[in-house]
């Protein structure tokens, strides 16, 4: 699941950036990055089990058709290819909410450190590199922070598309607890309680981060 | 060429929403051709209507309104009181409250659901509009206390005080003065907590097993089963949940982050 937030911040570094600029039309790719953040994550997650179907879903027919793929493939199916594609839906709905807190730390970079960087004849990547990342930092540890207690959170992508897998693999931590809890046979509450104990116990690490993270920021200020 | 690689950004967020609007527009037939086609064959916005003629449809759209409706109430009652008075006074224990405030909502209702089901077990609410809107409005309180508060502190307090200068009772400046001003940022807790009850999921599947108590998310699930396999109804049913809440996102958007990341971004 960290492949996730990686991926998430690196795609989200970029669109950020993209948005960052004026241009013809930003404002319908904004409305556009909406769209996943306000629809409800069960019903992208069953539109996902839809566009991944085996024998009518659109993927494995376009990237058939493109030639990419020489035979369809069962994607929630296959072990080896259902992780991928759960991590791909989790980028996915991630994006938007990343994009937006790295949107509001490149508003916080004043322009003329910028000027500064081309006074002093720094090319595009290395003013990107030594400026533009260091500044930041904070949004981006911020995001980094809340993408992992969402991730935590994220149980109906899991929840769905890994429907068909009868055992626990590829589960997280919080679906197991759920299947403990409520489907298995076993129906421990005790155990699932515990394992709650444990998602608890992880989140409230990952907040002690954050909110050590946002205190390097005030100190920096 | 920014706005072409604008353009195939914005194509490829909502390409995946497309193929659910074309999937809802098809005919049961379609659904299960082989190779399958983007675009429907025969075109049928009637299933939207069935769909909102189905009386399972209407009974789910009734409890996620209702439960919707009144976790919204609830965290604007409690979130404004609380809002206001930490961003006009400094009392002792200021700064734990909106830290513990702020905790809270890291803690999202998937990692406490068993305990959650227990305690509402417990409780005897389980399948009660009032065990679902507890929830949803415990959940969403922190994120409209965070930003009404700091929404508040961006008034300026001159302004309440000119008011009681004019002879202004308190009341009256809160009513007259504070809540017009304060509006959009009601509005857009409002809006925030709606929406994020809408969405819930995993408390009302956890707590409303009786079918007629099943809000949206939990009751289209229903659509397809691994004995029905309605997907055009379930996209249909997906889309007239989803375009109301992206309309009113999209009203909120500048200012959600702020709220959001809470006091750690300028």
């Amino acid at each position: 699941m960290a492949v996730v937030v990686a991926v998430t911040l690196v795609v989200s570094l970029a669109l950020a950036q993209l948005l960052n600029l004026d241009f013809p039309g930003r404002r319908v790719v904004r409305w556009a990055l909406i769209v996943p953040w306000a629809a409800s994550l069960i019903m992208t997650a069953k539109l996902f089990v839809w566009i991944y179907d085996y024998y009518f879903g659109v993927l494995n027919h376009a990237l058939v058709s493109l030639g990419l793929l020489a035979r369809p493939v069962d994607w929630l199916g296959d072990d080896a290819t259902v992780m991928g594609a759960m991590i791909v839906v989790g980028v996915f709905v991630s994006l938007p909410f990343t994009t937006y807190v790295l949107l509001a730390g490149l508003a916080t970079i004043p322009g003329e450190v910028y000027e500064a960087a081309l006074v002093d004849g720094a090319s595009a990547w290395r003013t990107y590199r030594s400026v533009t990342l260091p500044l930041l930092r904070p949004a981006l540890l911020v995001a980094t922070v809340l993408n992992v207690i969402y991730v935590f959170n994220s149980f109906p992508i899991v929840w769905t598309l890994n429907d068909r897998n009868p055992g626990f693999g590829h589960d997280t931590t919080i679906t197991y607890m759920y299947k403990i809890a409520f489907k298995s046979a076993l129906r421990d509450v005790g155990l699932a309680a515990a394992l709650g104990v444990v998602n608890v116990l992880a989140i409230l690490l990952a907040v002690l981060v954050y909110l050590r993270a946002v205190r390097w920021r005030e100190q920096e200020a | 060429m920014l706005a072409g690689a604008g353009q195939v950004l914005a194509l490829a967020l909502v390409s995946p929403y497309l193929v659910m609007v074309f999937t809802a527009l098809k005919p049961a037939a379609e659904l299960r051709t082989t190779p399958p086609r983007l675009l429907p064959a025969a075109w049928q916005p009637d299933n939207l209507l069935a769909v909102l003629g189905d009386e399972a449809f209407q009974s789910w759209l009734g409890v996620s309104v209702i439960v919707a409706a009144a976790s919204t109430a609830l965290v604007i009652l409690a979130a404004v009181p609380a809002a206001y008075y930490t961003a006009r006074h400094r009392f002792r224990g200021r700064g734990a409250f909106l830290f513990l405030v702020l905790v809270t909502q890291m803690f999202a209702p998937t990692a406490l659901v068993v305990g959650l089901y227990r305690e509402f077990f417990e409780l005897d609410l389980i399948n009660t509009y009032t065990a679902l809107i507890l929830t949803n409005a415990a959940f969403n309180l922190a994120f409209a206390v965070w930003m009404l508060q700091a929404f508040f502190a961006s008034i300026p307090r001159e302004i309440e005080e000119a008011a009681a200068v004019d002879g202004c009772g308190r009341l009256r400046a809160l009513l007259a003065i504070m809540l017009p001003l304060s509006l959009p940022g009601i509005v857009t807790a409002a809006i925030f907590a709606f929406i994020a009850a809408w969405n819930e999921y995993i408390v009302a599947l956890t707590l409303m097993t009786d079918a007629a108590r099943k809000p949206l998310t939990v009751g289209i699930t229903t659509y397809v089963t691994a004995y029905v396999q309605h997907w055009n109804l379930l996209f249909a049913a997906s889309l007239v949940a989803i375009v109301p809440v992206v309309v009113l996102f999209a009203l909120i958007e500048r200012y959600l982050v702020g709220g959001l990341t809470a006091g750690s971004l300028k």
